[in-house]
């Protein structure tokens, strides 16, 4: 359903109206289009150490590799010296936004510290090399302090060396002073280790207070920006490939509803695409609940990313289903996922007709709202049935199967209603949480093939079920975010094809939120 | 089946049907009251797409037709693949021969397939009784080429002149025989008189073809063969909850002017009926490169037609002189048959054509037998029901038969695990006195 409310504050008389009652303006989201490129502007990578070394390597070398004619365009020049002739003289001035020193902590000048910067930021390529063989730039024009009156269109903040909580005021404060002059719908991202029992205290007091950090810093942000952050487990690279992988999302347009969020990066598993406009080149995927909205969206999706589409719902909505297997060029499978051999006839068609079968989505659900007092047996046992069991007993099937050995992913749709709760919906926040339990334990059953199983919690979507809401509770709801509006099926399907995808072999078991960091839950 | 060699003509190879995709059957004036054919075939085609993933290709014919059409539709098959996803450079005709329409072009399809001119192809038939060609009537339409053809002023005037009010009476397209003036209906009482068929008996056959069909359903057996059109997912027509007692209070509807009792009802006959059916045919080399497993192959086929006008077979007893000869070229008996799928027309239809089979005078004198030609064993007849339950758009029916028949003769041969033929027999009565019957063997 149209967001008119977001339509009015953004034009003409009713946006200045709305600008002088200091009304909430939600920013319009750009989605991601093949082909445009990651990034509008600059990257400004914070923080020292080998990761954010590495890193600096991988942004900046450009496709062709280190040396090539990318690594040296991108990277900032030795000559740039004062604002108006450095790389960004193209960007908008916005001097008078900057606090008088862009660099907090260094005395030195800009442009030599800019020069010493460039350097470090390429002659780590070789242990970057080391670390991961197959990487290759991105060929972005990286900084690795502010050039003053410049406007980043994305900020990564790495702080996988602090140790202490007196450690993060530098690159956070450093940081701090570009955040007036980000153009709407930039990036924020941290890159930080996990706390854990074994830390010592203040290790662990630093790391979780990147928690705190990104997720109140990602409240702040404004224009359709996010924050969100990648969080490292001990000995896992910032150039492994889920790590690269997530920071890639969460840079890219792809993550435009997802904000607040910290994932984390549990191993060095999982391969860096060829090409990362169609990382699911070659992969064929199964997709349930397709007929409509955000199945139809994964669908069309994993099939622009390059993978080969089954798109499976009820016989009953075969007609709409078939219209989304001939967009995507997929083949439609009219089967109840509740059946008994639904796992079974799954794997015949995805491997009869296609060959294989690598990356399954469970995204059939269904909702029976009711308050538990007033709740029949057959709407709990309803939704329960097609959000969590079919799943389990399709993944029982899959698993058994011995079919899906070569790096599968499975990708289940949980719900922010299974992590904060929500009145009337005890049966489905019960599937949903029980969803996020089960693809944690389901994980580590597919890492020794490469594999993995994860979900993506969407907050509120703009689908047929929410346009059902009273139009009081759905303008409200929409504004119950940093983003202050609902987001669109594709922002759930961009999340999805991301975890779908090659390099997320290291997320195992985890949750992504795709709620445009709502208020509700964690 | 290996390659027949014949003594005239080119090698011959299988052909396979592959697949099948139908929309629900619909009452006439019901959901697809304003679905013309065009949009159904159209729909119908593309659920068959989305099921095997053809999109954008280009396949080596479609051959579809409707018994009802309009005019404007000469080119409808063509124009239903125009608007679908297949490739735009995807070949295709109308073909048209009544109510035999979708099984004879899944015959001669599956002809040009086992020649080398084909090597896939869809067989399709589609029917609208609600959105039917109405015409202006026969002296309005004189009136109105005749002025069209006028030179001069006078002779448009003198045109004109002869419109009479009684112009306005459109001319709207029924089932009557144009030669007999009868319909379908009434010719099949005088068949059903002829053979004494009970009224028990046709309701017997009509409860039978609801609850197969109804079990059908609930098994999920059509979930591959059937995609919903305008939110109808299952034949309309059919009635679950449908029993002896309530088909027994039906009034009669045809034959109530013969001397004899009328038996047949509105629930021992097919209703007006839309819908469309599509069946996916291809060489085993085709079906290989697009990863499909043949269900059966298409073996040979049989046309029949009967004097009904001045002799004394009825209109719909084509068939019953079809299938003894098709059978009788390929050496088999009604007992090698695992299914036999005779056309519910009506209830007294499938009747008359066993009695004329199990009738030692008829096979004697009508089919220069020495007695009866067989009998239908009741349990291999109609498995999953057929048009009394499911209805009978016209020109979709043989697809619907032929798609059932295909993947119950593939399931048998998988159950069954060893290389025994398992056969299908499909029987088709059409207006006109014709009838083509065909057979099918599991893959």
């Amino acid at each position: 359903m149209a967001d008119t409310y977001l339509d009015l504050v953004n034009h003409g008389l009713t946006g200045k109206l709305a600008q002088r009652l200091g009304l909430p303006r939600p920013a319009p989201l750009r989605r991601h289009r093949p082909g445009e490129p990651l990034l509008d502007g600059p990257l400004l990578l914070l923080g020292t150490g080998d990761d954010a070394d590495a890193l600096a390597a991988v942004f900046s070398t450009g496709p062709d590799g280190p040396g090539g004619p990318g690594g040296d365009r991108d990277a900032p020049g030795g000559g740039a010296g004062p604002a108006g002739d450095g790389p960004g003289a193209a960007a908008p001035a916005t001097a008078e936004l900057l606090p008088p020193s862009a660099h907090p902590g260094s005395t030195e000048p800009s442009s030599r510290s800019d020069a010493d910067d460039a350097g470090s930021a390429t002659t780590p390529v070789t242990s970057a090399a080391q670390g991961a063989a197959e990487v290759t730039g991105w060929g972005l024009e990286v900084h690795r302090h502010p050039l003053p009156g410049l406007r980043y269109a994305a900020v990564v903040l790495v702080l996988t060396t602090v140790t202490h909580p007196d450690g993060l005021g530098g690159p956070v404060l450093e940081a701090a002073g570009v955040l007036r002059g980000l153009p709407s719908g930039s990036r924020l991202v941290t890159v930080s280790r996990a706390a854990t029992a074994e830390d010592a205290p203040a290790v662990a007091a630093a790391r979780q207070g990147v928690d705190g950090l990104l997720r109140s810093l990602a409240k702040e942000l404004r224009g359709g920006s996010t924050g969100n952050g990648i969080v490292l487990a001990d000995g896992v690279p910032a150039t492994a490939p889920a790590a690269l992988g997530a920071l890639r999302f969460f840079l890219s347009r792809r993550s435009a509803y997802v904000d607040g969020q910290l994932l984390a990066i549990d191993s060095t598993a999982g391969a860096l695409p060829d090409d990362w406009e169609r990382p699911l080149t070659g992969r064929v995927a199964v997709v349930t609940g397709a007929a409509r909205g955000i199945g139809a969206a994964i669908a069309e999706t994993l099939a622009r990313d390059g993978a080969r589409v089954v798109v499976v719902d009820v016989p009953a909505a075969g007609e709409q289903l078939a219209a989304v297997a001939n967009r995507v060029h997929g083949t439609a499978l009219q089967l109840d996922v509740t059946a008994e051999d639904a796992g079974a006839r799954i794997l015949e068609h995805a491997t009869g007709r296609h060959g294989r079968l690598d990356i399954v989505v469970h995204n059939a659900g269904i909702t029976r709202d009711k308050l538990l007092a007033n709740m029949s047996e057959d709407k709990w046992r309803a939704v329960l049935a097609v959000n969590l069991d079919a799943q389990l007993r399709i993944n029982q099937a899959l698993l058994t199967s011995g079919d899906l050995t070569d790096a599968p992913r499975l990708v289940s749709l949980a719900s922010t209603s299974g992590i904060a709760g929500n009145r009337g919906q005890t049966n489905y926040a019960t599937s949903k949480a029980g969803v996020i339990g089960m693809v944690r334990a389901t994980a580590p059953l597919l890492v020794p093939f490469g594999g993995t199983a994860n979900a993506v919690a969407p907050g509120f979507i703009e689908t047929d079920m929410t346009a059902r809401m009273p139009a009081l509770t759905r303008q409200v709801a929409r504004r119950l975010s940093s983003l202050q509006q609902g987001g669109l099926p594709v922002d759930v399907a961009e999340t999805v094809a991301f975890l779908a995808s090659p390099p997320a072999g290291g997320i195992v078991g985890r949750v992504l939120r795709v709620c445009g960091q709502s208020m509700v839950g964690q | 089946m290996p390659p027949v060699h014949r003594e005239h003509g080119p090698e011959q190879r299988p052909a396979y049907v592959l697949g099948a995709n139908r929309i629900p059957f619909a009452r006439a004036g019901g959901p697809y009251a304003h679905a013309s054919n065009g949009d159904m075939l159209t729909a119908t085609l593309d659920g068959l797409v989305a099921r095997f993933g053809l999109q954008g290709e280009r396949l080596g014919a479609v051959a579809a037709g409707a018994v009802l059409k309009h005019s404007r539709d000469f080119n409808l098959t063509r124009e239903a693949v125009l608007g679908s996803t297949l490739s735009p450079e995807t070949p295709a005709y109308d073909e048209q021969q009544a109510c035999a329409t979708g099984l004879e072009t899944v015959v001669s399809l599956s002809n040009k397939i086992r020649l080398g001119q084909l090597d896939s192809a869809v067989a399709g038939g589609v029917d609208s009784a609600s959105d039917a060609p109405i015409a202006v009537n026969e002296h309005l339409r004189r009136v109105l080429l005749d002025l069209s053809h006028a030179r001069s002023l006078g002779a448009r005037l003198k045109a004109v002149a002869r419109l009479r009010p009684g112009d306005l009476a459109p001319s709207v397209p029924s089932t009557a025989e144009p030669r007999t003036g009868l319909s379908m209906g009434e010719h099949q009482a005088l068949t059903t008189a002829q053979w004494g068929i009970a009224r028990e008996a046709q309701d017997e056959v009509a409860l039978t073809s609801h609850q197969r069909l109804a079990a059908a359903w609930e098994s999920g057996f059509f979930d591959d063969l059937v995609t919903p059109f305008r939110g109808l997912s299952r034949d309309a027509n059919l009635r679950t909850d449908t029993s002896l007692e309530k088909l027994a209070g039906l009034p009669p509807v045809f034959g109530r002017d013969l001397p004899t009792p009328a038996t047949m009802t509105a629930g021992n006959s097919t209703p007006l009926s839309d819908g469309a059916s599509t069946v996916l045919l291809g060489s085993a080399e085709w079906a290989a490169e697009h990863a499909l497993t043949p269900l059966a192959a298409v073996v040979d086929a049989e046309a029949a037609a009967v004097d009904f006008v001045h002799g004394v077979d009825g209109l719909l007893m084509a068939p019953a002189f079809a299938v003894p000869r098709l059978l009788a070229r390929n050496g088999l008996t009604l007992d090698d048959f695992a299914i036999i799928e005779i056309h519910e027309a009506f209830a007294a239809t499938v009747l008359t054509t066993l009695a004329a089979w199990e009738s030692a005078e008829f096979g004697r004198e009508r089919l220069g037998l020495d007695g009866p030609f067989g009998t239908v064993d009741r349990s291999r007849l109609n498995v999953h029901g057929s048009s009394l339950a499911a209805g009978h758009p016209f020109a979709a029916t043989g697809g619907r038969i032929v798609a059932t028949a295909a993947k119950e003769l593939h399931a048998r041969r998988v159950a069954r695990g060893d290389n025994a033929p398992v056969r299908a027999l499909v029987s088709v009565c059409a207006a006109g006195g014709l009838g083509v019957a065909a057979i099918l063997e599991a893959a």
